[in-house]
């Protein structure tokens, strides 16, 4: 049992948790994941550590309540206990010499990608962010984000904050203005990870992307998660989660993430409607 | 006067098309006047050749003849001095190329059913048995063990009879390893591998369960932490696919995935989360254990047409002839002689069929098996909407990647000698690590006679 010792909600559908589990912060790296199991009843779902408090013994997840799983993690109180939480897991991001990086998050992808910032930033690498939202009232983390970078950069679709426009736009800009960055990261959905990855690929330069698809153990023993990278089949929870996003065939990974599609969506109303979210013993 | 019935007393099972419609166990097992017959077979030999056909060295004609005497009881403590999981290994091990193989009533009849009584003894001892399950006076020294499969369970229960303080450390959520995602609960309930684990933990074995080895604690690290000695228990758990076109479609698993979610995550009970595909027809491919349990579990799961592909015939098959057996009465259709070549696209990322090939036999290769070769031309198209790869499996490479000294084959199998000793000092392995995918009961040997050694290396380094 691992204890949930901080709450707090970041925008309607996205809240933040602290847990107890002090074997997993001891040795967590940026851009590994955990995996939970909320209760006896409970499937495994993966979600990247957001930070990490080796003193006290902390692990910090940010979860989008996107489905059943979600709904019944967010029904959890200070104080109480997640089943299981595994990790942690996959290979730690892995940098390489960089001077000046230019770090992506879209919407709840800001989650991981402000540890990443961080992560650099204290290596003592210059980190533009680039966080992109919906609208104004999804925004997460700006503070947190700030702190970490040089400049921080809110785009929104609709124009309501920051500016007006998808990341990739502000990103070519950037890029033409002359910004020099040797390494991008882009961590968000796969339909933006892909397009950061296209904006990049004609300067050549080097674009890292967090690829989440399904899993089961998370430990290489299934291949449920596995991914084409480079023509070569991988498995993203022991040889990612981080792939280069030039050789990443995202139009499978998106067509994979569909396969449950409407058992997730029969389980989510399901849960709304027929527990209130909580659930008989 | 024994009992010179030519056949093995017959064991209930539920009929073939009720049982391919539920997951409840399909053989039943004894009743005490079964076991009394059937025990009363045993010729009781002197030079029991029964005995040295099991790995772990039950003393079966003492148990048998405690079971002839009506004394269930003292059949199971006979069985418990050498066995830590006589339930599991009464319903799992091939005891046809092990004990009842070397069984003298097997040359001219059937041999003694001595898997079907170590089961009846076991679940008798689970159900009626009332002896308290003490821990072992402590001698002070830690031993960990990694993973919690056959090998492990066998290693830690033997060391904690010896008085050491076990820590098993476990990945999943659940200890058990095969015994829990891969046999289904048709063939192994997992109420009984739960009770028996449950006995490890009275007899001082502590469990920890998300644990991942190489990633919490390398093993280095676990000898930093006091422990002496460390036995390595984890497996062979790496499914390999074809590399044919299609393998990345939605509708294919490989076997591990597919039995995970149903036997651990229960996919396929009503109150569960894990989601599993509802398929109409399913292509199982591969011819072992894993490939009947597979093709057995999509039948239940309410698949119209589930074919077991296999490239070579049924006489080559890895799987025990029982399986293969009840697989078949249950209506899985047999496929032999033939082999995929690519899984076709519905033009929605989703399986629409699998095009095979058929193959006829050539001459022997190394390992004596004759050599499939495509019969070209023959290529034809299996109308599936599933296909779930079960060819095979190979260890985890995490531990030996984060352990420095650790030796591994070309196949990614740790090194270990006869005493079950890796090239690491204190560091010893056993069961499908060292292998490769093999059976439940060569692991549970193996992680007996690594105990063993465990003990003495330990026991020497005092001197």
């Amino acid at each position: 049992m691992y204890k949930i010792v901080k709450k707090r909600r970041l925008n309607d559908a996205v809240t933040l948790m602290e847990v107890q589990a002090p074997h997993i912060a001891k040795k967590a790296q940026a851009g590994q994941f955990i995996i939970f199991r909320v209760d006896e009843h409970g499937e495994r779902v993966p979600l990247t550590i957001a930070d990490y408090d080796r003193e006290k013994g902390t692990v910090t997840i940010i979860f989008q309540i996107v489905g059943a799983s979600t709904k019944l993690l967010n029904q959890l109180e200070e104080g109480d206990d997640i089943l299981d939480f595994v990790g942690p897991l996959g290979t730690p991001t892995h940098f390489g010499e960089v001077k000046k990086v230019c770090v992506i998050g879209g919407g709840v992808g800001c989650a991981i990608a402000y540890p990443q910032a961080k992560a650099l930033h204290n290596m003592g690498v210059e980190v533009d962010l680039i966080a992109g939202f919906r609208s104004k009232d999804i925004v997460i983390l700006e503070e947190e984000m700030k702190a970490v970078s040089k400049h921080l950069y809110i785009t929104t679709d609709d124009g309501s904050y920051g500016e007006k426009g998808f990341v990739t736009d502000k990103l070519k800009s950037l890029i033409e203005a002359g910004a020099g960055y040797d390494l991008v990261i882009a961590i968000g959905p796969v339909v933006m990870m892909k397009f950061v990855s296209k904006t990049t690929e004609p300067y050549g330069i080097k674009t890292l992307v967090s690829l989440n698809p399904i899993m089961v153990d998370g430990t290489g023993m299934c291949g449920g998660c596995r991914v084409k990278v480079g023509g070569e089949t991988k498995f993203a929870c022991v040889d990612g989660p981080d792939f280069d996003g030039h050789k990443v065939d995202f139009d499978e990974l998106m067509q994979r993430n569909t396969i449950y599609k409407q058992r997730e969506q029969h389980d989510s109303e399901h849960v709304c409607r027929l527990t209130g979210g909580k659930r008989h013993g | 006067m024994a009992n010179m019935t030519p056949n093995k007393c017959p064991m209930p099972e539920q009929a073939p098309d009720v049982r391919n419609k539920n997951f409840k166990e399909v053989a039943l097992g004894y009743t005490p006047e079964m076991a009394l017959e059937e025990a009363k077979r045993c010729l009781q030999c002197k030079h029991r050749p029964c005995v040295s056909g099991c790995p772990v060295n039950v003393q079966i004609p003492e148990f048998i003849a405690k079971v002839a005497q009506g004394d269930f009881e003292g059949a199971y403590q006979v069985i418990a001095q050498t066995n830590s999981l006589p339930a599991v290994c009464g319903r799992v091990c091939p005891q046809e190329s092990q004990c009842e193989g070397k069984c003298v009533r097997g040359i001219k009849n059937e041999p003694v059913g001595i898997g079907r009584l170590e089961r009846f003894v076991a679940d008798w001892h689970m159900a009626n048995g009332t002896d308290e399950i003490k821990a072992a006076e402590p001698n002070g020294h830690k031993v960990a063990v990694v993973g919690a499969g056959p090998s492990s369970l066998t290693c830690a229960g033997d060391l904690a009879k010896m008085g050491y303080q076990v820590t098993v450390l476990e990945a999943f959520h659940v200890a058990g390893g095969v015994l829990v995602y891969g046999i289904p609960e048709f063939r192994l309930p997992k109420k009984i591998v739960a009770k028996e684990i449950d006995k490890l933990e009275k007899m001082g074995v502590d469990i920890q369960t998300n644990m991942v080895v190489g990633k919490v604690n390398s093993v280095d690290e676990l000898f930093e932490q006091g422990y002496e000695a460390v036995f390595i228990g984890s497996g062979a758990g790496l499914p390999s696919f074809m590399n044919i076109e299609g393998e990345d479609l939605m509708g294919v698993y490989s076997a591990n995935e597919y039995l995970t979610r149903i036997n651990l995550m229960k996919a396929y009970m009503e109150g569960y989360d894990t989601p599993i595909k509802k398929s109409k027809s399913v292509a199982v491919v591969g011819g072992g254990n894993v490939a009947m349990d597979a093709a057995r579990c999509a039948k239940r799961l309410g698949a119209q047409n589930v074919y077991i592909v296999y490239r070579r015939s049924e006489e080559e098959m890895p799987a025990r002839k029982e399986e293969i057996h009840h697989a078949k009465e249950e209506g899985i259709i047999f496929k032999l002689l033939n082999n995929p070549v690519r899984i076709l696209n519905d033009g929605n990322g989703s399986v629409a069929g699998m095009e095979c090939v058929e193959m006829e036999l050539g001459e022997p290769d190394a390992s004596g098996r004759r050599r499939p070769i495509e019969k070209k031309g023959s290529n034809f198209v299996l109308d599936v909407d599933t296909v779930i790869m079960s060819i095979g499996t190979s260890p985890n490479p995490l531990i030996r990647t984060t352990t420095e000294g650790l030796e591994a084959n070309k196949k990614g199998c740790l090194i270990a000698d006869e005493n079950m000793a890796t090239t690491k000092e204190g560091v010893y392995a056993g069961g499908d690590a060292v292998t490769g995918a093999a059976t439940v009961i060569l692991a549970m040997g193996a992680g007996k006679k690594a105990a063993a050694s465990i003990d003495e290396y330990i026991k020497n380094k005092k001197k």
